[in-house]
């Protein structure tokens, strides 16, 4: 047995290294998979950079940010594997909300009304709406600008983001302190079921297939060790195949409820994973297909354009001073080679490329691969642009005009 | 050097400050992570800042860090960077740092040694609290249990410790264990205790 220890935060979309363990891949693998709970993305990231653990369930743009050195405890970070896509709910207290379209299952359905909505209701409110975000280099908070920026919003200036921790949202929100927040699963959903919160806009709506927590190491460790990096990816393969099976859900949920992994509820939990969201306290859910995927689809496949479109986003927003070799940097750290190697010939659908054209699918495609059956979900963002990673330049332009 | 201290164990933060004090450092700052507490410390303007690494509030400073004008750039240490041991020692210790970039190593080092000690001295004594909690605790429930067992099967007090000690010993369970079992069917009998 080779010991690997990886560190997650309380979240949903933790649940492939969870899986993992408790399910057993990992030891038939050869790997004995210790997780290693962390409260903050500050201490995860300490424990993977100075080595006390090999991997970590980590945000993928703080993958990029601490490689590019704009973190504390600057290094170079790797991610083979993506542990999830899409997940990502915003919501605002009933107060704000009230201003948005009371009839939820539109509000959710149309993000370009909801946007245009939420520009409008800025301005009637009783303050500048204060807005909990989990970390600068997160997809949630990146996802949050994308859309609000469409209507116009600069989200610097016409809102206050405060950094808070997922499970001290609901409380700052209960207090007053905040008016709404975009975080993982299941702490929105919490917030949503003690009648603190309404969603008001749902990830997948805004960018079909969005990235989101990546499996991070040391790129050294990673070099060091091709043999346990390959084994330890064939069974989060494994694990993740297991947790997109909607039989699996129930106990997945109970899995992921228990004190030392999310210590939340199964009912908080399943939502997300079921696709049947809470948008508003007391009323029947809404379906969001593909809410939080694992597997399907190549989920796992870490694409450099997802690195690139995250770099197009810090430099969007002035966290990133654009140049060729920070580009170049950022997509690397998106280990696609890694990815195919270890996966090879385990019947794993595999990408033949490793950029693509985001959000140019509106429809499934299959697409040629190295193994039978791959099919790409759809990949749309919600204003039709569609982000070429050959152009970032190009890209970043339609955001000035 | 103005320290703050980011913390609301107040027993841990007062032995820190305590430790601080006696090794001659008079300007130091408690501030609990709650509410607008990184305001706080953008007042305070600290030459040193110490966390518990286990708080989820380290990425709120760390943004505060980033974007505050009112402070020199902060930056995040372990006592010796180029020590390897020395970070795990941090890191097991449970204790971040953020320095002010440009304090000099040798006048940081002796304060960072000294909170990973009494960081350290901090879990040793709340391992001891928990451990004598639980020992109280377990002692009660099977005197409990004895008194249960006199009460009921007519049996002496030794004679009652014996009976639970076997019992765990076939079962493969503490004693304290079944002790506990028998208050709980004793209470859903209704029998006295």
């Amino acid at each position: 047995m080779t010991r690997i220890s990886a560190a997650f935060l309380p979240l949903t979309d933790s649940a492939v290294l969870v899986a993992a363990r408790e399910k057993g891949f990992a030891a038939r693998q050869g790997i004995e998979l210790d997780l290693v709970r962390s409260e903050s993305w500050a201490t995860l990231r300490d424990r993977l950079v100075y080595g006390q653990v090999q991997a970590a369930h980590m945000l993928a743009p703080l993958a990029i940010g601490v490689t590019l050195g704009l973190s504390q405890h600057p290094a170079s970070l790797s991610a083979p594997f993506k542990l999830s896509v899409n997940g990502n709910l915003f919501v605002m207290g009933a107060e704000f909300a009230a201003a948005l379209d009371p009839d939820i299952a539109r509000r959710i359905e149309d993000p370009v009304a909801t946007a245009h909505d939420f520009a409008a209701a800025i301005g009637l409110y009783r303050r500048k709406p204060v807005i909990g975000i989990v970390h600068r280099f997160s997809c949630h908070a990146l996802l949050l600008r994308y859309w609000l920026g469409y209507a116009g919003i600069d989200p610097d200036r016409d809102l206050v983001l405060r950094v808070l921790p997922p499970s001290l949202m609901g409380a700052a929100l209960g207090a007053g302190e905040i008016d709404g927040f975009i975080a993982g699963e299941p702490w929105n959903t919490a917030a949503v079921q003690e009648g603190l919160a309404e969603i008001v806009m749902v990830g997948a709506r805004v960018w079909q297939r969005g990235v989101e927590k990546v499996l991070a190491m040391r790129t050294g460790w990673m070099e060091d060790n091709p043999d346990t990096v390959d084994r330890l990816l064939v069974a989060l393969d494994r694990a993740a195949s297991w947790c997109d099976e909607p039989a699996h859900h129930d106990e997945l949920a109970d899995l992921l409820a228990r004190e030392d992994y999310v210590g939340r509820s199964a009912e908080t939990i399943r939502p997300t994973l079921t696709g049947r969201l809470v948008v508003r306290p007391g009323e029947a859910p809404v379906e969001v297909p593909a809410a939080m995927l694992f597997h399907r689809e190549a989920v796992g496949f870490p694409w450099r354009s997802h690195a690139l479109w995250i770099y197009s986003q810090l430099v969007r927003w002035g966290m990133a001073e654009p140049s060729p070799e920070a580009e170049d940097q950022a997509a690397a750290v998106f280990r696609s080679d890694v990815y195919r190697r270890a996966l090879a010939g385990t019947g794993a659908p595999m990408p033949g490329a490793s950029l693509k054209v985001e959000g140019a699918l509106s429809e499934p495609m299959g697409v040629g691969s190295h193994s039978a059956g791959l099919t790409l979900g759809p990949d749309r963002f919600f204003d039709g642009r569609v982000f070429d990673p050959a152009d970032i330049e190009g890209y970043l332009a339609t955001f000035r005009t | 050097m103005r320290i703050v201290i980011v913390d609301d164990t107040g027993l841990r933060a007062s032995i820190l400050e305590d430790g601080l004090a006696e090794a001659g450092f008079d300007d130091i700052h408690i501030v609990p992570p709650r509410g607008g507490f990184v305001a706080r410390i953008e007042r305070l303007a600290p030459d040193v800042v110490l966390m518990d690494l286990g708080s989820p509030s380290r990425d709120t400073l760390e943004e505060m860090l980033v974007v505050s004008r009112a402070l020199a750039r902060p930056i995040a240490m372990f006592v010796d960077q180029s020590d390897d041991a020395m970070i795990g020692a941090a890191i097991d210790a449970g204790v971040s740092a953020y320095v002010v970039d440009g304090l000099r190593k040798e006048r940081v080092k002796p304060i960072l040694d000294l909170a990973i000690r009494r960081f350290n001295a901090f879990a040793r004594l709340q391992a001891e609290l928990d451990e004598a909690r639980t020992v109280i605790a377990d002692r009660k429930a099977i005197d409990r249990a004895k008194a249960i067992l006199m009460k009921s099967r007519n049996l002496s007090e030794p004679d009652a410790y014996a009976l639970l000690r076997s019992t765990a010993m076939n079962q493969g369970r503490r004693i304290v264990e079944v002790a506990e079992a028998l208050i709980t069917a004793s209470d859903l009998l209704g029998g006295a205790s």
